[in-house]
């Protein structure tokens, strides 16, 4: 009987990064999960944004993605949205002011990624710290290209992945 | 390695459908996952979901929500169906409804964790829900069928059972 729930790879930081690329990404699946694990390693503030990226659609100047969100905090509950954007979902993630040795986690479910339409998905993520701010964070995505998707790229507004952090890449196969 | 996370069924349409059926589940999952991108061919409607043929008031739902400026949450109970969000599906924009339903063959009743995520760039909606089916049997089949319309061409539904292994 075949594997089929199959981590694809892994990454574990030995030391910081900017973003973490899983790249030549098999067409032989039918759904994708990213699960994460971060913090920053140098950004000053409390919390920053981690965010999933496809193919070759990286960087700053994309705005094939939007998403819509929602968000509690352990006092208060908001929704936000953002069109055209430069990334899709926004994670939270924990900086260096968040309580120490603390790291958010999350999942990425990107459903039918080779088929010949645009790409839904969905995020879900926790950021805890045992302090007075956290964060619980749900959202849609969309990523406007019909092309399959062949690699994806994990990246950060904060400055970079503290060594520790890791992600994982799964495939579902179709068998 | 044993495989844990198996596919039972894919649905992809090749034609619009006014519904999709999973019949004949195996019972011999602990829970199933049911995932579906997909949109409507004809206008925005919302998504529903029925399970053992069962349309009496045994299913009841309560919804976490937002629209990307307010959040919200709601409940309703005694209903005849499971609702997966509202206008889950565009005429144009492919909406992701995951539905983990857990225990779905025990003597008790059943709960249902929807995940759906429907974004339209600019617009659009994210709703976590909880759903519960009043009934004691185990499950069998599922129905989903939008409120009016129908599914569109290449509509995808994959029915997973996860395995004790």
């Amino acid at each position: 009987m075949p594997v089929t729930y199959q981590l694809i790879a892994s990454n574990v930081l030995s030391s910081s990064a900017a973003s973490v690329t899983f790249s030549a990404i098999p067409a032989t699946y039918t759904d994708l999960v990213v699960r994460w694990s971060a913090r920053d390693s140098t950004d000053a503030g409390s919390f920053a944004t981690i965010y999933l990226q496809f193919n070759t659609n990286t960087g700053l100047g994309q705005t094939v993605y939007s998403y819509t969100r929602i968000r509690g905090t352990g006092s208060a509950a908001s929704s936000a949205f953002d069109a055209n954007f430069y990334r899709g979902d926004s994670s939270l993630y924990n900086a260096t002011a968040s309580t120490a040795n603390t790291f958010a986690s999350g999942e990425f479910y990107i459903p039918s990624y080779t088929a010949s339409q645009n790409k839904p998905y969905s995020n879900f993520n926790v950021a805890e710290t045992n302090a007075t701010l956290a964060y619980i964070l749900t959202s849609a995505g969309l990523y406007r290209n019909t092309a399959a998707i062949d690699s994806a790229t994990i990246a950060t507004t904060g400055v970079s992945f503290a060594a520790g952090s890791s992600f994982y890449l799964y495939g579902i196969s179709k068998s | 390695m044993p495989a844990t996370y198996e596919n039972i069924a894919t649905t992809t349409l090749g034609s619009a459908a006014a519904t999709i059926t999973f019949s004949s589940i195996n019972s011999g999952y602990t829970d199933l996952r049911l995932v579906l991108t997909g949109t409507n061919a004809t206008l925005d409607a919302t998504l529903r979901m029925q399970f053992n043929s069962d349309t009496g008031t045994n299913y009841s739902i309560t919804e976490l929500y937002g629209d990307g400026t307010t959040a919200t949450t709601t409940r309703s109970s005694n209903q005849t169906r499971i609702q997966c969000g509202f206008n889950t599906l565009s005429t144009t924009v492919p909406s992701l409804v995951i539905v983990d339903l857990f225990s779905y063959s025990g003597s008790t009743y059943k709960t249902c964790l929807i995940t759906t995520s429907q974004d339209r760039n600019g617009s659009g909606n994210v709703y976590r829900t909880v759903g519960l089916y009043r009934s004691t049997s185990a499950i069998n089949s599922i129905l989903l069928f939008p409120t009016s319309g129908t599914f569109a061409i290449g509509t995808i539904a994959t029915l997973y059972g996860i395995l004790r292994a």
